[in-house]
C-alpha cells in the first residue's frame, strides 16, 4: 500500500482540539454508515426490505474520507453498493431507510430501492447498478462543469470489477483528453462480485494502468479514514486547480459478502479475519480512545445517538405512505407540455 | 502529454468539402456558410439540418454538438460542415471513437443544465452506447422519483439503400420505439429535417433523432410556409380514400411514389407519415383507417417484432371493426442487408411491394407486371462514409 499513513496518536490537549473534534466527526460518520446497515441486515432478514442489497461494511473510510474532500457544490455519482456514499454525503437516513421500504418518502420516492439513491438536492446523481454505467454520466457532468467555467468537481465512485468494463476505458481516455475536472474513485475490494482482482485482471495495480492515460493517479489505503481524506483532498485540489482528472485507488474489502443472496463461497475466512483486523471504523474508535479523545462513556453516547437516529428512520419509514399504483406511470417523461404547433 | 494529440483551435482557413459525394450528386455539401436557408429557397435535407443546428447553437449557449467526426471532418454525412469554424472547439466537439463514453457524457452534462446534441454515425454504432441511453438517458427520470430529467438529443442515421452492407444499415428505431422514457423521431420532409431540432431541443426528456440516410440528398424547395413544427401528431402527406399507407423515414418517399402508381390505377392511397415514433400517434393513424378501411404499414425494420407489428396489433385493437382487410405490412426481409445491390433492393420495401400490398388490401386484382420479382430502383442518395 504505497501511499498508508501511520498517524502518531495525538497527545490530549487542554484546549478544544478542532483536530480532535474532526477526527470524532469522522468516526461519527463511519459508524453511522455501519450502523446503520447492521439494521438493514435485520430488515432484509426479517423482509421488511427486498430487492438486491449490497454492504458496504468494511469499506467505510472510502466514502467518509473521500466526503471531507467535497463541497456542497460538487457532485457525486456512485455504484449499487452506496448506502455510504449517500449517507456521507448528508443524504437523510430517514430517506434512505423510506426507499428502500419502497414508501414515497425515500429518496427515490420508491422508484429506485437500494441500488438507485438519488437526491438532486445534493447532487448525488445516484446509484447505478450497470457497473461502470456511472463514469460516462460523471464526465458529462464534468464536461458542463468545464464548458460553463464552474469550478466544481465531479466525485465518481466504481469498484475494481467496473476497471474490466469499456467504459472505464472510454471514460478514462475522454477525461484525460478534455482535462476534466473529475475524481475517480476506484473502490478496489479485490473481488468483482465473486472474482478476485488477479483473475479478473492482468495487471493488478490500477493506480499504475489508470496513470497510463495521462491523469493523476494514486494508490491509497482504503482501511485508513486518515489517508483516505488526505489523498482525496490532494486529488480534488489538483482537480479544482484546472490539472485535469485524478484517479484514487482505494485499496479496501468489504466485510461481508457480495450481496444478501450471496454465500460468500469464494473467499477463504482467514482471508476475511486478516482484514476485519484492519477494520476502519474499530480501528480509529481504538485510535482515538488510547489517545484519550474517546472515552467509553463518550463511544456510548454515540452509539445511543445513531440508534436512535436509525430508529427515526425505520419508524418514519414504517409509517409512510406507499406511492398509490395511480401514480405508477408518473416520471416516465416529465410533466411538461411539449409545444405543439 | 497530449499536446501534440489535442485538436488545435478552429482552422484559419475553412476546411475542404470532407464528405465523399457520387460525381451526380447535385446537392453535395457546400463550402461553409454562414447564411441561413430562408423558406421558400432551395436546400437539401442535409443543408436543413445544419441549419436547424445552426440555429439552435445561435439562440441557447447551453446546446452544443459532440460527436466522431462532427468538428473538423463536418460530420460523417456532412451535416456540420462550416458549425466548427462559426462555433468552435468546445460546442463542435470532436469525440473520440467511445460511443457509450460521449453518449454517457452526454447525459451527464444534460444533468448538469446543458442541451447536448450527441450525433452517432450509424444506428449500428449506437448498439455500443445502448447502455447509456436505455439504463440512463431513459431510466433516471422516474428511478430518481422525477429528480433527474435527461434533455438531451441524439441523432443518428438510420437505414438501407446505399450498399453498405450488414454492419452499417440497418432500421434499429423500432427498438428504441420500445423503450418508455425515449421520445423517437423520424423527419422524412425538408420540413422536418429543418424544424424538427428545436422542440427536440425543448423537450426536457430525453430524444432519438433518426436520420434515413438516403434522405441526406433529397433536394427541394423549402415550402414557403415552413415554421416551427409540432413533435407529437403524424402527418398525412397525401390524402387518399381507399386505403392507408402508414409509413415514415426513408420509406416515406417510396411509399408516395407507390401512391403515384395506384392513382393511375384508380386506387386513391392515403399516405402518413408518422413523424414520431414513440409516442405513436393513435389518433391520426385511427382516423384514417376508420375512412379508409384498409391500411398497409410500411417498416423499413425486420417484419418480426417490428414497429410495424406494433402499428397491426393497435390497429387489431382498436380498429377491428373499421377494418375490411388485413393490414399488410411491407417490411424489410428478414435477412442482414447484404451489398450487393440486387440483393439489398430485394430485401428492402421498395415502391413496387407497397403498391402489391395495397392493391391486396383493397381487393384489386394484381395486373400481370407487378410484384416484386423486379424490384423498383430506389434513391440512391449518397453521401455516407466510414
Amino acid at each position: 500500500m504505497s501511499t498508508t499513513r501511520t498517524r502518531r496518536a495525538p497527545r490530549p490537549a487542554a484546549a478544544p482540539d478542532p483536530r480532535a473534534a474532526h477526527r470524532l466527526a469522522l468516526l461519527e460518520s463511519m459508524l453511522r454508515v455501519r450502523r446503520f446497515e447492521e439494521r438493514c441486515v435485520e430488515l432484509y432478514s426479517a423482509a421488511r426490505i427486498r430487492g438486491f442489497m449490497h454492504l458496504y461494511i468494511g469499506e467505510e473510510a472510502v466514502a467518509v474520507g473521500v466526503n471531507e474532500a467535497l463541497t456542497d457544490e460538487d457532485a457525486v455519482v456512485s455504484t449499487y453498493r452506496e448506502h455510504g456514499h449517500a449517507l456521507a454525503r448528508g443524504v437523510p437516513a430517514e430517506a434512505i431507510m423510506a426507499e428502500m421500504f419502497g414508501r414515497v418518502t425515500g429518496c427515490s420516492r420508491g422508484r429506485g430501492g437500494s441500488m438507485h439513491l438519488f437526491d438532486a438536492g445534493r447532487r448525488f446523481y445516484g446509484g447505478n447498478a450497470i457497473v461502470g454505467g456511472g463514469l460516462p454520466l460523471a464526465a458529462g457532468l464534468a464536461l458542463a462543469d468545464r464548458m460553463t467555467g464552474r469550478n466544481r468537481v465531479t466525485c465518481c465512485f466504481f469498484g475494481d470489477g467496473a476497471f474490466a468494463e469499456g467504459e472505464f476505458h472510454e471514460t478514462a481516455n475522454l477525461a484525460a483528453l478534455w482535462r476534466l475536472p473529475l475524481l475517480l474513485v476506484c473502490e478496489n475490494n479485490l473481488y468483482a462480485m465473486g472474482t478476485a482482482l488477479a483473475r479478473h485482471q492482468a495487471e493488478t495495480d490500477l493506480a499504475l494502468r489508470a496513470a497510463g492515460y495521462g491523469m493523476v493517479s494514486w494508490a491509497v489505503d482504503g482501511m485508513d479514514v486518515f489517508a483516505v481524506e488526505d489523498a482525496a483532498r490532494r486529488a480534488t485540489e489538483g482537480v479544482r486547480a484546472g490539472t485535469g482528472p485524478h484517479f484514487l485507488e482505494m485499496r479496501t474489502y468489504r466485510f461481508r459478502a457480495h450481496s444478501m443472496y450471496d454465500s460468500d463461497r469464494y473467499r477463504d475466512k482467514a482471508e476475511i479475519d486478516h482484514w476485519k483486523e484492519r477494520d476502519p471504523v474499530e480501528g480509529l474508535a481504538r485510535l482515538l480512545r488510547e489517545a484519550s479523545e474517546l472515552t467509553d462513556e463518550a463511544r456510548a453516547a454515540l452509539e445511543d445517538r445513531l440508534a436512535a437516529e436509525i430508529d427515526a428512520a425505520v419508524d418514519a419509514a414504517e409509517q409512510a405512505p406507499e406511492e398509490p399504483v395511480e401514480d405508477l406511470l408518473t416520471y416516465v417523461t416529465s410533466p411538461v407540455e411539449v409545444n405543439r404547433p | 502529454m497530449t499536446a501534440t494529440h489535442t485538436r488545435s483551435t478552429a482552422p484559419a482557413t475553412p476546411i475542404a468539402p470532407a464528405t465523399p459525394t457520387s460525381p451526380s450528386a447535385p446537392t453535395s455539401p457546400s463550402a461553409p456558410t454562414a447564411s441561413s436557408v430562408p423558406s421558400g429557397c432551395k436546400t437539401t435535407y442535409r443543408e436543413a439540418m445544419r441549419e436547424a443546428l445552426r440555429e439552435a447553437l445561435r439562440g441557447d449557449e447551453r446546446v452544443f454538438l459532440m460527436g466522431e467526426d462532427v468538428g473538423r471532418y463536418g460530420g460523417c454525412f456532412g451535416v456540420s460542415l462550416g458549425l466548427l469554424e462559426e462555433f468552435g472547439p468546445e460546442r463542435i466537439r470532436d469525440a473520440p471513437l467511445s460511443e457509450s463514453g460521449f453518449v454517457g457524457a452526454g447525459i451527464g452534462a444534460a444533468l448538469a443544465g446543458m442541451r447536448p446534441v450527441v450525433e452517432i454515425m450509424t444506428v449500428n454504432f449506437s448498439l455500443l452506447a445502448l447502455d447509456q441511453i436505455l439504463n440512463n438517458a431513459a431510466t433516471l427520470l422516474h428511478m430518481s422519483g422525477g429528480q433527474l430529467p435527461v434533455p438531451i438529443v441524439i441523432r443518428m442515421t438510420t437505414g438501407a439503400g446505399r450498399q453498405l452492407a450488414a454492419q452499417h444499415s440497418h432500421s434499429l428505431e423500432g427498438w428504441y420505439a420500445h423503450i418508455p422514457g425515449l421520445r423517437v423521431l423520424a423527419p422524412a420532409t425538408l420540413t422536418d429535417a429543418r424544424y424538427m431540432l428545436a422542440p427536440a431541443l425543448a423537450d426536457p426528456d430525453p430524444v432519438l433523432v433518426f436520420e434515413h440516410g438516403s434522405l441526406y440528398n433529397v433536394s427541394g424547395d423549402l415550402p414557403a410556409d415552413a415554421g416551427p413544427v409540432g413533435i407529437e401528431r403524424a402527418a398525412v402527406r397525401r390524402p387518399g380514400t381507399d386505403v392507408s399507407v402508414i409509413t415514415y423515414g426513408g420509406s416515406l418517399p417510396k411509399a408516395l411514389a407507390a401512391a403515384d402508381d395506384l392513382a393511375r390505377a384508380g386506387i386513391s392511397a392515403e399516405v402518413i407519415d408518422l413523424r414520431t415514433l414513440r409516442p405513436l400517434d393513435d389518433a391520426t393513424i385511427g382516423e384514417s383507417v376508420a375512412r379508409t378501411h384498409r391500411a398497409v404499414v410500411v417498416d423499413e425494420g425486420w417484419r418480426t417484432g417490428s414497429l410495424a407489428a406494433e402499428i397491426s396489433a393497435r390497429l387489431a385493437e382498436q380498429h377491428f371493426y373499421d377494418l375490411d382487410a388485413p393490414v399488410e405490412r411491407v417490411c424489410s426481409a428478414e435477412v442482414p442487408v447484404p451489398y450487393a445491390r440486387r440483393l439489398e433492393e430485394a430485401a428492402l420495401p421498395q415502391a413496387a411491394t407497397i403498391v402489391t400490398a395495397a392493391r391486396r388490401a383493397v381487393g384489386e386484382p394484381l395486373p400481370a407486371t407487378a410484384g416484386p420479382a423486379e424490384p423498383q430502383p430506389v434513391d440512391r442518395g449518397v453521401g455516407g462514409a466510414g
